[in-house]
């Protein structure tokens, strides 16, 4: 290989370090291995759920509903954990604008 | 600590103590602050030092505190782009923090300061006003467009906007328990291995035997602990950049 096909690619390199080249996409992204994500996805439903059921009673406890908000707010709450884990295991769109 | 009586008791690595004496326990100065402040100082101590001889080749300190700074940066570049490097020195000392957290948790003796939830929820609340911040700071109201996907029929706000929301303030629970969830899993796992090595120890002749079985796993426990101790304070990082991602190019 000649010189000057390494000093081009070190070139770009420098430049996309320097964040004048836009890199056309990300090699990052969270760590795969099966148990790794069953357990994100089980945090992600738990940690959604939590929330759900603290908003729920603490809004019963407010407007003294118990148990119908909680009710609301724990389906919610589930819900959102789904959505979590579609999101978890969506390819993630990186788009720069 | 150990098999007293017959019993495993795995959960009492776990409790706070005083430190420092008389001086620490007047101000509840826990071995958790002390373990913290030992970790900042090691933090400290190998970026100043380490990169005290800036040679060109790179020392074997030298070049650990260079891979750090170049894994941290390649994180935050790659994630939120070239406009997040402002966020860097925030990312870096979160992720080194919480690494050596986790890695100086693993040595006999130590304290793991990331097996209470209070650190992580507090680190990760941290990140959670940050992200929030940064959104309104660029965003202005847009930011609460977050919450409503454009082109969903407006007849399904009312389930959408609620679910958005619980999932948004999910992300600093999810981010804390699962650095928590880790760090006391494998704590508690070391411990228990540990406990029938000494209870089996103590069997009689064939004890010592049988009880080489549950070291051979500790051993393989340790090593797998150095790897998710590295691993969460990735993913903590890395989750970290992808959520400040999300707040700079609001989506």
């Amino acid at each position: 290989m000649s010189k000057q096909d390494g000093f081009d690619k070190r070139l770009q390199d420098a430049r996309a370090r320097q964040g004048l080249d836009r890199a056309a996409g990300g090699k990052g992204g969270l760590p795969g291995g099966s148990w790794g994500l069953g357990f994100r996805a089980g945090v992600e439903i738990v940690s959604a759920l939590v929330v759900g059921v603290v908003l729920g009673l603490l809004a019963d406890r407010w407007l003294g509903t118990w148990p119908w908000l909680f009710l609301l707010f724990f389906v919610l709450g589930s819900v959102a954990g789904v959505m979590n884990v579609f999101r978890l295991l969506k390819p993630r769109v990186v788009d720069r604008d | 600590m150990a098999a007293e009586g017959n019993t495993i008791d795995a959960l009492s690595q776990f409790e706070l103590g005083r430190a420092l004496g008389p001086i620490g326990g007047s101000v509840n100065f826990s071995q958790s602050n002390l373990h913290m402040v030992i970790v900042a100082g090691l933090i400290l101590a190998l970026m100043t030092y380490g990169m005290r001889p800036r040679a060109v080749v790179p020392g074997r300190l030298q070049s650990l505190a260079e891979s750090a700074y170049e894994f941290v940066m390649g994180l935050v570049t790659d994630q939120i782009g070239p406009e997040g490097r402002r966020f860097f020195p925030f990312v870096f000392t979160l992720f080194m923090f919480i690494l050596f957290g986790n890695m100086l948790g693993l040595f006999p003796y130590a304290f793991t300061f990331t097996s209470h939830i209070a650190v992580t929820l507090g680190l990760s609340l941290m990140v959670f006003v940050l992200i929030t911040v940064v959104a309104l700071q660029l965003h202005g109201r847009k930011f609460f467009g977050y919450f409503f996907p454009e082109g969903a029929p407006l007849w399904l706000a009312p389930i959408i906007v609620p679910v958005e929301i619980i999932s948004y303030l999910s992300r600093p629970i999810s981010l804390s328990i699962r650095l928590f969830a880790n760090m006391v899993a494998g704590h508690v796992m070391l411990k228990v291995f540990a406990t029938f090595v000494v209870m089996l120890a103590g069997l009689g002749t064939a004890g010592p035997v049988l009880a080489v079985l549950p070291l051979a796993v500790n051993v393989a426990l340790v090593g797998f602990e150095v790897l998710v101790a590295f691993l969460q304070a990735y993913v903590f990082a890395i989750l970290t950049c992808i959520y400040l991602s999300d707040a700079v190019h609001l989506h």
